[in-house]
């Protein structure tokens, strides 16, 4: 058997006496759509942290397509296959939509440090940017600079850049937040076809977004996994419920 | 408007489609020729030597954009990169000479520019762990410590007065002694229009563009598989090979290296010029060294506190113009391509007059009061702009206030006027006006 795209092994995480992450075990399987989800301070932030190697954890192991990653620079980790998404936009503001995409393609596409190649004769890299700013509705504004698009472009335009380079593993962290009914709807439908072939792992608020959307769900509580299985599963667990009304569990 | 503004700024450069060759290489070309042409224009020594300093300024405030503008690396010691490309390039000098070694002066600024690129490789390993106020602290140490280093270890850097170096003893190709003037003249212009060349397109590489996305976002960077501090690390090299070519060509021009060249003057007047520039656009520093050494021979010849003038001119950019000389071009851009450009004319003027003479009644004024506490001594007769006056006498400070006060009166209501002629282009909206 295929070893899970992402597997987490009795993690922890703390910040001086505050133990956020309080020991995690999960497996997301290649291929699945697997939400994240739990009351606010729950951790799920910190978890993609994690996995995307932003932070270390403090005890446990992080595997990546069953190679340990726990502890590496988020730049090797995105070079092995895993790209994510940030709650807020992060994106490269006084550049323009466009070099914001390629710049999200350009390692994936060999470039690594070259400075002896000019960027506008990489035709692939260029028409694989162009295709990415058509699919995510982009390009008429291509040569807008990143930081004076709408609200709704600029997360259209995290997404593009976090599955531009084309990695196998996509974390989504809250990428409806703030988005009108209309625009959530359009974002779904573009993150169902995005994540086509790949494994997604998405933190969510939006119910809606989260049961139209995963194969898998996981509750996060207090730095606990409390609760993991399919949508019908969790809508039927009596612990989520209690974790979500913030009653005693016993 | 900002979104036009910025739009249109970002434009051209951005698109991915190859651009013509006359649109690509024509500006180079046209370059090329004003600079070959310049010394039968301006034929003066003092030109000369002018336009020989504005180059050597170009190149280097040009390099020093690498980390200012594109990489977002705010550096108080890039003059250490220059100064070893000086010393180094003046060392190589005497030890060609001495050794009778076949060896034109042309190729020297190579040897400055890989002197410049050893030590950024060295320094800028250390220093570019850091961003931010880190790595400016770190630059300024390293300045501090390279200058009073030059002047102790006198074996290599010669103390106080400095090496020198005759440039005319090298190995002479098509004749050319590079005694006169205008021959190092044009030894700095091809030097010039080369590394401006080189600099400009590596923006145009992997790199480059890394380096701006370094600028806006190092942690995203991480996230798309770059190591931000690798990223600093190469622009920081780059940034110094060029420096000591700017140095070289220095050293070749005075024939000497001093422990000047690491000075913080040298680190501050490339920072004010790149800035005055603007940071923000591949010419801006172009523009920007050409106005600094220009300001800085001129201005020293009208007045003897040049530097107050300079001070206050650089106060108002940063704070009236903070994109600088381009960006007040760039600015323009939009209505250059409507043709609409010339109908901004009359409103310039209504805005220009009061403010010169705002300008003017504030000079007056302040070399008054230079006159009065300085040149006490000579008694209160002085002259401004050729016309003689006294001092201490009430007209001229009446004089004085008047313009500086109602030409500023009369500048602060242009502004309507300026803002309603842009409004007129039918280019952008009300938020342009002046800057």
């Amino acid at each position: 058997m295929n070893a899970p795209a992402i597997e987490l092994r009795g993690v922890r995480k703390s910040f001086g006496a505050t133990e956020v992450i309080r020991g995690v075990d999960l497996a997301v399987a290649a291929g699945e759509r697997h939400a994240v989800i739990g009351p606010n301070g729950a951790g799920k932030s910190t978890l993609f942290n994690l996995v995307s190697g932003l932070l270390a954890p403090s005890s446990g192991s992080i595997l990546l397509k069953g190679d340990d990653v726990t502890g590496l620079p988020p730049q090797l980790i995105n070079r092995r296959g895993l790209s994510r998404s940030f709650q807020v936009t992060n994106i490269f503001h006084r550049m323009s939509v466009w070099e914001n995409v390629r710049c999200g393609l350009l390692w994936a596409g060999g470039q690594r440090y070259s400075f002896w190649r000019s960027v506008d004769n990489l035709s692939e890299i260029n028409a694989r940017t162009e295709r990415v700013l058509a699919d995510f509705n982009l390009l008429e504004r291509r040569d807008v600079a990143a930081g004076v698009l709408t609200y709704a472009e600029q997360r259209a335009l995290e997404i593009a850049i976090t599955i531009a380079g084309g990695a196998d593993v996509i974390l989504l962290d809250e990428p409806t937040a703030g988005m009108s009914r209309h625009e959530t709807d359009r974002a779904v439908e573009l993150i169902r076809r995005i994540s086509e072939g790949r494994t997604l792992i998405i933190v969510e608020h939006d119910m809606s977004v989260v049961f139209g959307l995963a194969d898998r769900i996981s509750v996060l509580v207090y730095g606990e996994i409390v609760a993991s299985g399919t949508p019908q599963e969790i809508r039927n667990s009596a612990r989520v419920k209690e974790a979500y009304l913030g009653q005693e569990a016993h | 408007m900002t979104d036009r503004v910025v739009n249109a700024v970002v434009g051209s450069a951005s698109r991915g489609v190859p651009m013509s060759a006359l649109a690509r290489y024509g500006v180079w070309v046209v370059a090329a020729a004003v600079l070959a042409v310049l010394p039968f224009v301006f034929g003066s020594g003092l030109a000369l030597t002018v336009m020989s300093l504005m180059g050597i300024a170009v190149i280097f405030s040009l390099s020093y954009n690498i980390l200012l503008g594109q990489t977002g690396l705010l550096s108080f010691g890039h003059a250490v990169y220059y100064g070893f490309g000086g010393y180094l390039a003046v060392h190589a000098m005497k030890a060609i000479v001495a050794n009778g070694l076949p060896v034109p002066l042309p190729v020297i600024p190579l040897v400055g520019g890989l002197a410049g690129l050893f030590f950024a490789a060295l320094f800028g390993w250390v220093s570019t762990k850091r961003s931010g106020t880190a790595f400016a602290m770190i630059s300024l140490g390293l300045a501090e410590l390279i200058g009073s280093s030059a002047l102790i270890l006198r074996g290599f850097f010669g103390g106080e007065e400095g090496i020198t170096a005759d440039r005319t003893k090298l190995l002479r190709i098509l004749d050319w002694s590079f005694g006169p003037q205008v021959q190092v003249y044009y030894l700095i212009a091809v030097w010039c229009l080369l590394c401006a060349i080189l600099m400009y397109a590596v923006t145009r590489t992997p790199l480059g563009r890394m380096c701006n996305a370094v600028r806006d976002n190092p942690e995203r960077v991480q996230f798309v598989g770059y190591d931000p501090r690798m990223v600093r690390f190469l622009a920081f090299c780059l940034s110094g090979l060029f420096a000591g070519v700017a140095g070289a060509l220095a050293a070749i021009n005075f024939e000497i290296a001093n422990s000047a060249l690491f000075g913080a003057v040298q680190s501050g007047t490339v920072l004010l010029a790149t800035f005055m520039g603007g940071a923000g656009f591949f010419f801006g520093p172009v523009l920007g060294a050409v106005l600094v050494v220009y300001l800085q021979l001129m201005l020293s010849d009208l007045t003897g506190i040049w530097q107050l003038y300079f001070g206050l001119l650089f106060i108002a950019m940063v704070m009236f113009a903070p994109s600088g000389l381009a960006g007040l071009i760039m600015m323009h851009r939009p209505l250059w391509r409507a043709r609409a450009l010339h109908r901004m004319v009359p409103a310039y003027f209504v805005a220009l007059v009061p403010l010169l003479v705002m300008l003017a009644g504030a000079a007056l004024m302040i070399e008054m009061f230079h006159h009065l506490m300085v040149k006490a001594v000579e008694g209160p007769a002085m002259k401004f702009m050729y016309i003689p006056l006294h001092a201490n006498a009430v007209g001229p400070w009446l004089v004085g206030l008047l313009m500086a006060g109602g030409g500023f009166l009369l500048f602060h209501r242009s502004f309507r006027v300026v803002a309603a002629a842009w409004n007129r282009t039918g280019v952008a909206d009300a938020a342009g006006g002046r800057p």
